[in-house]
């Protein structure tokens, strides 16, 4: 992380929208994405590059109260995998196959009948993941399907991107002893003034930038 | 004759350089390979079982326990040492995803003699996986495998370079380096690289239909829709994605290669073109 991304993340979260407004558009994506596929549930889950961690960030349908905030390893599993290799993939259970055991699904928790998912890619990373459960089974899988779901995760993507940029501005707004905590502070306090006070204000700041040489 | 500094030299003496082709040499590169009149899928792998083709699945281990996939030739998982050395132990894991035993079933069952070796890149650590890949690719490149099933890409622009040279070595090694395009606007490798075979998807239901792009860089297109494959647990499931349609090119490759070892890959992708079923392949 640069300053010069923060610095203006800094400012933007003085004037621009807050984590409420990028969730509730996280929201909005998987709730599309489900409707638009007919599946039962959709989710977006977000890398936590600290944990190594994905914690489900929006979830609609099937497992909305329970798993929001919900975290499991980033380098197992069918979505680890999707994230590691960048890699859209759908997979359907078969459930009537013989070889099918129910233990299995007991021993690994909860599986879905069926899973499509692709890596929420921002320039050269892999922020998450974003998955569909469970589409209608009696329909088959097609390619303009993965394309659909591709378009829909380019679309998280740059939402998350926003949540992110929101949430390092958030911090920064928080944290009143950081070295960029002055630059937030001021941001906030000119977005909040008016009329005149706000022209004095836009004024004294358009001086001290020329004085910095801005 | 003198060379350009001077000093005498006796071209008959000298070995074989490979940026020429000196007139008595040509005896030399004659080739044992008997091209038919026309190349015919059939004369390519008709027949063919894959024998004693190795083939790699570079992916999130293969569990060797499932019916469907059955013993593998080798199984390793790579690490990154203190000193960026390339670490490769025996895999005792198997597979932490499903994916690569998926890929591996599907090799089994269409080149059911050739030899499957399973080289784990992904679930140690998330962090540093974009070393573990190219760490990886460099040991089953080193293995002289006959083909490697690369279902994954990486976005990271750095290791691009480096990807591309481990791709061209594969190749002039005579190593097969089949790889996934992505099906998302976004540049990833190396399915990118034309020393590679880059593999998207097609709708139809024959597993060794393939079709030649001539829009590349995607190359070829392989089944990867609605393919039944092994998955963990000893379950079957079905499955979508380029990253199924790559194991259906390389079981094409392990058959060719079966039947014709001596091909290069530069000739292989000759014959994947000329019996591509939108070319010359059509039943």
């Amino acid at each position: 992380m640069t300053d010069q991304p923060d610095l203006r993340a800094a400012v933007a979260a003085g004037v621009v929208g807050s984590e409420e407004s990028y969730r509730a558009l996280l929201s909005a994506i998987v709730e599309v994405a489900r409707s638009i596929f007919g599946a039962t549930a959709s989710s977006i889950l977000l890398l936590d590059e600290e944990t190594e961690e994905l914690v489900f960030e929006a979830v609609v349908g099937e497992g909305e109260d329970t798993l929001l905030g919900t975290r499991f390893p980033a380098g197992t599993g069918i979505a680890g995998w999707v994230l590691a290799t960048r890699t859209p993939l759908v997979i359907e259970d078969v459930h009537n196959d013989p070889r099918w055991s129910r233990d299995v699904a007991e021993d690994t928790g909860y599986v879905p009948k069926g899973l499509m998912a692709a890596p929420l890619l921002h320039e050269e990373g892999a922020l998450g993941v974003l998955s569909v459960l469970d589409r209608p089974e009696q329909t088959l899988f097609s390619l303009q399907e993965m394309e659909l779901l591709g378009l829909f995760a380019n679309q998280a993507a740059i939402a998350v991107d926003l949540l992110l940029k929101a949430r390092r501005a958030e911090a920064l707004l928080g944290d009143g002893e950081g070295d960029l905590a002055v630059v937030a502070r001021l941001a906030t306090a000119v977005d909040a003034l008016e009329d005149e006070q706000r022209e004095s204000g836009l004024k004294l700041l358009n001086h001290l930038a020329r004085t910095l040489g801005a | 004759m003198q060379d350009v500094t001077g000093h005498s030299w006796d071209a008959s003496k000298a070995a074989l350089p490979a940026w020429s082709l000196p007139k008595d040499a040509v005896d030399r590169i004659a080739l044992p390979s008997e091209w038919p009149d026309r190349v015919t899928r059939d004369w390519a792998l008709g027949g063919a079982m894959g024998d004693g083709v190795r083939v790699c699945i570079l992916d999130s281990g293969v569990d060797s326990t499932h019916p469907l996939v059955g013993e593998l030739e080798s199984a390793v998982v790579i690490s990154i040492g203190e000193d960026d050395e390339v670490i490769a132990d025996e895999d005792t894991d198997g597979d932490v995803s499903g994916h690569g035993t998926a890929c591996a079933g599907i090799v089994r069952r269409h080149a059911p003699e050739s030899k499957i070796s399973s080289v784990r890149v992904l679930g140690s650590s998330f962090t540093g996986s974009g070393a573990v890949l190219l760490g990886g690719l460099r040991y089953a490149i080193e293995q002289g495998f006959d083909v490697i099933n690369m279902s994954l890409s990486t976005t990271k622009k750095p290791f691009a370079s480096i990807l591309h040279e481990l791709a061209d070595s594969a190749y002039f090694k005579r190593t097969v380096l089949v790889a996934s395009a992505h099906n998302m606007p976004v540049e990833s490798y190396p399915w990118r690289f034309s020393s590679v075979i880059s593999v998207g998807s097609h709708e139809e239901p024959d597993p060794l239909d393939f079709f030649y792009n001539p829009s590349p860089p995607v190359e070829f297109f392989g089944r990867g829709v609605n393919v039944e494959v092994p998955w963990l647990g000893g379950r079957t499931l079905t499955v979508s994605g380029n990253s199924f349609a790559t194991p259906h090119m390389s079981s094409i490759c392990a058959l060719i290669l079966s039947k014709h070892p001596e091909l290069t890959p530069f000739q292989l992708k000759s014959v994947l073109y000329l019996t591509a079923t939108n070319v010359g392949g059509a039943p």
